[in-house]
């Protein structure tokens, strides 16, 4: 008899929340960030729907400060004709110059992608919003439901959120009202990057090593991506071998140094590492609870 | 101290397909405030190498911030995420976390132990296969230790590994240990637990946890880890009936029809002939579809989508089972229920039910009784408040495929959700049907609706005739119902004296006893839909919201409203049957149109103003409508 194994299951059961939303809200999109998660997301989605298209758009939200090579695979979906992608810029932050290096981190964040995904989905009354964040990824996501809860204005109760027993998940909601779902909860880093490798899935250059332009700043390696990015008084940007770990807004995002070009390369590399996944990330640094009232505001 | 420890390995491929062949255990930890839950966890991924450099640096900084434990690192900071639990230093939702040793992989699921979070626990528990239940050596078992086990064996869980904690704050005295779990054994003589396991441990001191604590050299079963590692949870779900609730109708083009599911449980072949309930159609499963091509079988816990040999009608909620051993039907439940809000369950009020993929309308009938979750006494109560449990009596607005929870618990487990506030309420578990019939399988109606139509030539309509008191309703109705039947169709006349007469002589005129008779009248047109009849009723109906309560009882198309349109005053002049004159004289109370309202359609097929037209020439109105529709012809 056919045995399951733990990657069976957690496919499985991330198709069955899938299904889950297609139908039973009537307005589904699904966040599309681009980087391995989104991947993993995204043929999660083709295989729950087999041989049918997938029945929801895509969404990207464009700060408008993602490597170009993200943008570049990004925009290669649009061939695939199952495949329905939206990309959002809040043209009022680009209006006022919002930038990393103008208005800080923490603001470029808010107005760019906090702000903008917002915009988004009350500007197309996404009534849920399908996203790849996991448990394992940070404290307060591992309290976080599979289905969401988002008042009308996209707030997270985390203190009052719906018990969710077995698979049944509660989809009413109220005109205005949301849930962002998250499908593969359940999912921790290495998982990932075994499905990647077992389904042989397609994910973004930069995370494979290759000789990059970068510049050290307080610990973290910034790959000078374009010409937006202010050099210091006698900063040189240097070649180096790196990868990235998490993909996100370039100047936020540190390098690795890192000979790892295959993914059993980089799940060797992981496997080996003695930090985890977000170091690499300025927005959690701030305070211990800086993900969750990021969250709770309506950052994903 | 040391982190994360990276696994040893010479050739990464080998390593990834070892890791391909781990099992999977879902376990809950329950216990009581401070009796080291969270900590033990913490202990667990700490032992287990999970916990990073960055995420000990920053352990180690919160610890001081917040810790419990003086200058020693707090595993406890690990697993309580938000923000209000670490200030609090308690755990107030469930977390879940996940950790593996080099045989199995583990989801735990961390939920809170203050009674007021009974549900969380109850959440906790409704995916796990076995439980930790957490005791506090020098407490001893208490009131919460019996809720907790009582909730995990409620929810089903079969296996138990009971962790006497703080053994080092007891000078690890074996006599305490054995005592605890005699009374632990005790009092759960009856839970129907298959293994209990106690352990002595300090999660703080790390006794037990990994390896054999030299302080317990009077202890010769396995520390927890080793425990967790190797138990045996014989699972007997794949060898139980197919079941395949239907989420999904994947109709991409004309030619494919399949049916998207997950396996509950048992196998299905291509080949294997299935039956679709609530319908009671059978039929052959022709293809398991993937996208990584067809299988040869599919088994349960894979998500699937199968195509059927013959074309029948099956939906989303509908579940697709094993032919020979199918699932229940039925609309009434005797169910075991926790109230999980802190608006009271309320027997006779309508809820939304939600299980395997369909929803619902509930409501509880009776409550049998209510359940002390600390002695398990039988109370007498008639509602549910928060966390409280109770068996109940429940009826639904239709039938529902299931098996018993004891039997299948994802056939037998739903939510409650309130209608106004779409808050899930509570949790229920089927324990029985109510009506005996439902044990006894429908054969499929061969002779459907359709049929019946179709044999009359006609398609069922409900002609629904509303106006005041003598606009000419019945007279219209009735020379229309004479042309259908010169043109051969089968017909009948409901009116409101006639009706009143007989089913509905015990209502009155008030407007509940108005709601009831519209509602009686629009059952009883609905079944003559169901028989192939074109039904004529000529009711006032002064409601729109009743108007519309029919109209949704039957298919789009079937109900057509016709305003009998006239004007008070015409009305009154007419008074065909004198009942104005007295109305006004006060001798009828609650008169449409003079003490009581009268709601006009606002949007209604056709309206016929009887002061310009014949009665006649109104009746052919109807007619040549019906006809437009296609309505007469078979």
């Amino acid at each position: 008899m056919t045995q399951l194994t733990h990657l069976d299951r957690l496919e499985a059961e991330s198709i069955h929340i899938l299904r889950e939303v297609a139908a039973s809200m009537q307005n589904p999109v699904m966040m599309y960030s681009i980087g391995k998660d989104s991947s993993v997301l995204l043929h999660l989605a083709r295989k729950a729907f087999y041989p049918g298209p997938i029945p929801f758009p895509l969404l990207h939200v464009d700060t408008t400060w993602k490597f170009r090579e993200m943008i570049a695979f990004r925009d290669a979906l649009k061939d695939d004709p199952d495949i329905d992608l939206l990309v959002h810029i809040n043209q009022e932050g680009v209006e006022q110059g919002v930038g990393p290096f103008t208005h800080g981190s923490a603001v470029h964040t808010d107005i760019m992608k906090t702000q903008a995904l917002k915009q988004a989905l009350t500007e197309h009354k996404f009534d849920a919003a399908i996203g790849g964040a996991r448990r394992d990824e940070e404290k307060s996501r591992a309290k976080e439901r599979i289905f969401s809860f988002r008042s009308a204005q996209h707030r997270w109760d985390p203190k009052n959120q719906r018990p969710e027993l077995w698979s049944l998940y509660n989809t009413r909601i109220k005109p205005g009202e949301s849930v962002r779902v998250f499908p593969i909860s359940n999912w921790t880093e290495l998982d990932i990057w075994q499905y990647i490798y077992q389904e042989n899935i397609e994910i973004v250059p930069l995370y494979f090593a290759a000789e990059r332009p970068v510049v050290e700043r307080d610990g973290i390696m910034v790959m000078v991506d374009d010409d937006r990015l202010p050099l210091e008084p006698g900063e040189t940007p240097q070649m180096k071998k790196v990868r990235f770990r998490t993909l996100g807004c370039y100047p936020l995002t540190g390098a690795v140094e890192s000979e790892a070009s295959s993914i059993t390369e980089i799940i060797e590399e992981m496997l080996r590492t003695t930090t985890s996944e977000r170091e690499g990330r300025a927005i959690d640094k701030d305070a211990p609870a800086s993900m969750e009232m990021k969250k709770q505001e309506g950052y994903f | 101290m040391d982190g994360y420890a990276a696994p040893e390995f010479t050739n990464i491929e080998a390593y990834l397909d070892s890791q391909l062949e781990k099992s999977l255990l879902r376990f809950i930890t329950c216990g009581s405030v401070d009796d080291g839950k969270s900590t033990l966890i913490g202990r667990l991924l700490y032992e287990s190498k999970m916990i990073f450099d960055d995420q000990l640096a920053s352990l180690k900084n919160e610890s001081k911030k917040f810790g419990t434990q003086g200058e020693e690192i707090d595993f406890a900071l690990l697993v309580d995420g938000l923000a209000a639990e670490r200030e609090q230093g308690i755990t107030i939702d469930v977390a879940y976390r996940f950790f593996s040793t080099d045989r199995r992989k583990f989801i735990v699921a961390d939920t809170p132990g203050h009674e007021q979070y009974t549900r969380n626990m109850a959440t906790g528990a409704s995916t796990a296969d076995l439980a930790i239940v957490m005791i506090d050596a020098r407490k001893g078992v208490l009131t919460q230790t019996r809720r907790h086990s009582f909730i995990v064996s409620l929810l089903g869980i079969k296996h138990v590994v009971l962790c006497i904690n703080k053994m080092d704050l007891v000078g690890y005295d074996p006599d305490v240990f054995e005592e605890i779990e005699a009374d632990y054994r005790e009092f759960t003589s009856d839970f129907g637990f298959e293994s209990i396991q106690a352990i002595p441990v300090s999660a703080l001191a790390g006794d037990n946890v990994v390896t054999n604590s030299e302080q317990t050299a009077w202890y010769d079963g396995p520390p927890l880890m080793e425990y967790l590692d190797t138990v045996e949870i014989a699972s007997d779900i794949q060898d139980k009936p197919f079941r395949m609730p239907v989420q999904w109708v994947n109709r991409p083009n004309l030619d494919f029809r399949g049916f998207a599911g997950q396996v509950i449980s048992g196998t299905v072949k291509p080949g294997e002939k299935v039956r679709a309930l609530p319908s009671g159609r059978s039929s052959t499963v022709s293809r398991i579809v993937t996208m990584g091509g067809d299988l040869d079988e599919a088994v349960e816990g894979q998500s699937v989508t199968l195509t059927l040999a013959d074309e029948i009608d099956i939906s989303r909620g509908d579940v697709i089972c094993a032919d020979q051993s199918p699932a229940e039907v039925s609309d009434q439940f005797q169910s075991t229920m926790l109230w999980m809000s802190d608006s009271a369950m309320l027997p006779g009020r309508s809820y939304m039910m939600k299980i395997g993929a369909s929803d619902v309308q509930m409501q509880v009938t009776e409550q049998k009784y209510r359940i002390d979750v600390n002695t398990r006494a039988h109370e007498a109560a008639k509602t549910l408040g928060l966390n409280e449990i109770g068996v109940v009596n429940i009826a639904l607005d239709r039938e529902i495929t299931f098996d018993p929870y004891n039997e299948n618990r994802r056939m037998g487990g739903f939510i409650v959700i309130d209608r106004m506030t779409n808050e899930t309420v509570g949790l229920g578990l089927i324990n029985f049907a109510l009506r005996r019939a439902s044990n006894i399988h429908r054969q499929a109606m061969d002779v459907s609706r359709e049929l019946r139509a179709s044999m009359k030539g006609q398609k069922p309509v409900m002609l629904w005739f509303t106006g005041l008191s003598g606009a000419g309703k019945s007279t219209v109705a009735n020379i229309v119902e004479k042309r259908l039947a010169a043109l051969g169709k089968h017909t009948y006349a409901l009116d409101g004296d006639n009706v009143r007469h007989g089913l509905n002589n015990d209502l009155g005129f008030t407007d509940a006893d108005r709601v009831e008779n519209i509602r009686r009248v629009g059952e009883v047109a609905k079944l003559m839909i169901d028989a192939g009849l074109i039904v004529l009723v000529s009711f006032i109906s002064p409601f729109r919201a009743e108007r519309r309560i029919v109209r949704q009882m039957v298919q789009e198309g079937e109900f057509i409203e016709v305003h009998v349109d006239v004007s008070l005053e015409e009305a009154e002049k007419r008074d065909v049957k004198g009942l104005y004159k007295k109305a006004r004289a006060g001798e009828i109370k609650n008169f449409t149109g003079i003490d009581s309202p009268y709601e006009p359609p606002t949007d209604p097929e056709l309206r016929l103003d009887t002061t310009q037209l014949s009665a006649e020439d109104a009746a052919e109105q109807v007619i040549a409508h019906l006809q437009n529709a296609g309505l007469l012809t078979g």
